[in-house]
């Protein structure tokens, strides 16, 4: 056994531990819980680059928890994709720990706040790095119960509301995810995702399949918010504390929604024609209807909520795609809309937090007063709405030019429309929050504190770095991997299987 | 209804009485369920809410001002973190053997009340999780008070 491999159940461990550190001791220390949040995901972070060293050097890890060796016993897998995951996760997770120590004075007990933040973490990591897809369905609920808790956090009438709403409509895609995986369990008589993709391969297709895709693609779309799917978003996002929001957008309904889907349909059981133009069509859809009620809306969160559908539909569109080139599109604009999306929420958290509105109309002239927040928001504005040097328009370009070499040329006319238009909504935006004249009321507003600033800050020189990354052996090491184990499909199995045997 | 006295609290003579012979068995019972988990049907989440009830029947016959003096709500959620704490150090303590959840006791003879290794120790850690969680849901519920509604 390689010794690197060690590192594997970290990515779990650290964050429960540090979630439940927190609860315990976060109450009567009063630094504590910012201190640990930061700590935690910082070294999680950290582990995670080094994620990306190691499959460079050994391709995949595989973990076998207590010695069991899979299929028997649980294993948990780092390749490409998960490590591209996981950079992705904690990344984002570290920053908003950051961003949280001054957003969240604002709020009592800021340690349950915490404690949930990691436990959502630790379900997140979970969700990426097992191997077993019973063990991903655990996860998946630690997550998603965590998260609905944090929805719920300021505890208003609305709050509560959405996040009621949230946890009905999760728990009924969590439902259809543990059916699906109940059917495949008594199909294939194994959990293990390598061994069963395996007995996939031997087995002759079968209708059960089909249902089991069914009820995967409305569960994980549930999760992930595609269009048919997606109502208990524009109530959860804006509902929940900045930080959460931009949690939630940014990472959680890509870990939870577009990594399990994309994990089990590619490596597991094996994409099939039919399915790969559903997931087009549906991602188009997404992609459409999310961005023409976006432009409608004045609540600032609520406009940025109906985006993250729209953009997780680029996302689903590339991947859908099935060539390489799309692959790789999907995945870099899944990274680069965590990145932008985390930012305009942490953007809206800001001026909520300055102004005490959310309503674009009561804005206006902000940019005198909150520079920071209105740069940083003008970029991450340009980077979703595709322009030129930033990252979006680099993962949209990818996109749009492999649907039109595999020879989709109305998905690509979509893609384009729903650009033109996120960037007329992200025009909007501008407009009224943070150029024009400033309204008396305003007068007093003051630039956020220092945490808040340096996290923003940081996520935009990733949106203006992004796009230079993307020319880079950085890309070599981290996106090509990360495509590669996609487009590679069902060789998944041979890799973690042959992997065990070292 | 408010002002009680501490007699009048909770529910008539008859309920109160049998409770009192019951609850003890019904905590030990708990206790039973979740130290045998290994060796027989049960185990920590089984254990954890059998012992959770045994609280829940003295505050739903006593009232929860009696019930809460005998587990406050501090300790319970002292002790649901302590569960998961000792459950995660105990899968940790596996590294000393090399693997992450590793039985690293010796396992002893089957079928006897100590052995299984790790398996009771971890059985304990569940129950005081599940036990102090489902505890603390039930105090939540009776404890949340009904505002009148704010203006929208």
């Amino acid at each position: 056994m390689i010794q690197a491999v060690n590192i594997v159940p970290l990515f779990v461990v650290v964050a429960l531990g540090g979630a439940f550190i927190v609860s315990l001791l976060g109450k009567r220390i009063k630094a504590f819980p910012d201190i640990m949040g930061s700590l935690t995901t910082f070294v999680l972070f950290g582990l995670s680059l080094l994620a990306i060293r190691l499959v460079n050097v050994y391709d995949v890890l595989v973990y076998s928890v207590g010695a069991w060796k899979p299929p028997i016993g649980i294993a948990m897998v780092i390749d490409g994709f998960t490590s591209f995951m996981l950079v992705t996760v904690n990344l984002v997770a570290f920053l908003i720990a950051v961003y949280s120590i001054s957003y969240m004075r604002q709020f009592t007990s800021k340690w349950k706040f915490y404690t949930l933040f990691l436990l959502m973490v630790a379900g997140m990591n979970g969700v990426v790095i097992t191997g077993d897809i019973f063990n991903l369905f655990v996860f998946l609920e630690i997550a998603s119960v965590a998260s609905y808790a944090l929805v719920a956090f300021g505890t208003e009438r609305h709050e509560l509301e959405a996040a009621f709403k949230y946890a009905v409509m999760g728990t009924v895609g969590s439902l259809f995810v543990l059916i699906g995986i109940v059917f495949l369990y008594g199909y294939t008589s194994t959990l293990n995702m390598a061994d069963m993709a395996m007995v996939f391969a031997q087995k002759p297709t079968s209708n059960l399949v089909l249902l089991v895709s069914v009820l995967f693609l409305m569960g994980f779309g549930l999760k992930a918010a595609l269009v048919p799917f997606h109502a208990w978003l524009p109530d959860a996002h804006p509902s929940a504390p900045a930080p959460i929001s931009a949690m939630l957008s940014g990472v959680l309904i890509k870990s939870l929604g577009v990594y399990a889907l994309c994990r089990i349909f590619y490596n597991v059981i094996g994409l099939h024609h039919n399915l790969s133009g559903i997931l087009m069509f549906l991602g188009t859809l997404s992609m459409v209807i999310g961005v023409f009620l976006a432009i409608g809306q004045w609540d600032f969160k609520r406009l940025l909520a109906y985006h993250s559908i729209s953009q997780i539909g680029y996302v689903i569109l590339g991947i859908g795609l099935g060539t390489p080139l799309g692959i790789l599109g999907g995945l870099f604009h899944l990274f680069n809309h965590s990145i932008f999306k985390s930012l305009l929420f942490l953007n809206s958290g800001a001026v909520e937090y300055a102004t005490g509105t959310r309503d674009l109309q009561k804005m206006g002239g902000l940019k005198e007063r909150m520079p920071v927040t209105a740069g940083t928001n003008l970029i991450a504005s340009m980077s979703i709405a595709g322009i030129p040097p930033f990252n979006g328009f680099w993962s949209k370009l990818i996109i749009i030019v492999a649907a039109v070499q595999a020879g989709f040329y109305g998905h690509a006319f979509w893609a384009v429309l729903a650009s033109i238009m996120t960037l007329a909504s992200f025009m909007k935006v501008t407009k009224y929050a943070f150029f024009g004249r400033l309204k008396d009321k305003l007068n007093n507003v003051k630039e956020v504190p220092f945490s808040m600033k340096l996290s923003m800050i940081v996520l935009a020189c990733i949106c203006v770095a992004g796009g230079v990354l993307f020319f880079s052996a950085i890309n070599q090491a981290f996106l090509q991997k990360a495509s590669g184990v996609l487009s590679g499909g069902l060789s998944y199995a041979s890799e973690v299987l042959s992997a065990l045997q070292q | 209804m408010g002002s009680k006295s501490k007699n009048e609290q909770g529910m008539t003579l008859i309920v109160k009485t049998i409770t009192r012979l019951t609850v003890g068995l019904i905590l030990l019972y708990g206790i039973y369920i979740l130290s045998h988990g290994h060796v027989s049907p049960g185990g920590g989440f089984a254990g954890g809410v059998i012992i959770a009830l045994s609280f829940i029947h003295l505050m739903l016959a006593y009232g929860k001002e009696v019930a809460l003096k005998r587990l406050p709500k501090g300790v319970t959620s002292f002790f649901e973190s302590m569960g998961a704490i000792i459950f995660l150090s105990i899968a940790l303590l596996g590294f000393t053997g090399g693997y992450f959840f590793l039985n690293f006791i010796s396992k002893g003879e089957p079928f006897r009340l100590f052995s299984a290794g790790i398996i009771p120790i971890l059985n304990i850690a569940i129950s005081l999780k599940v036990g102090a969680g489902l505890f603390a849901i039930f105090v939540a519920l009776v404890l949340l008070k009904l505002f009148p509604p704010e203006d929208d």
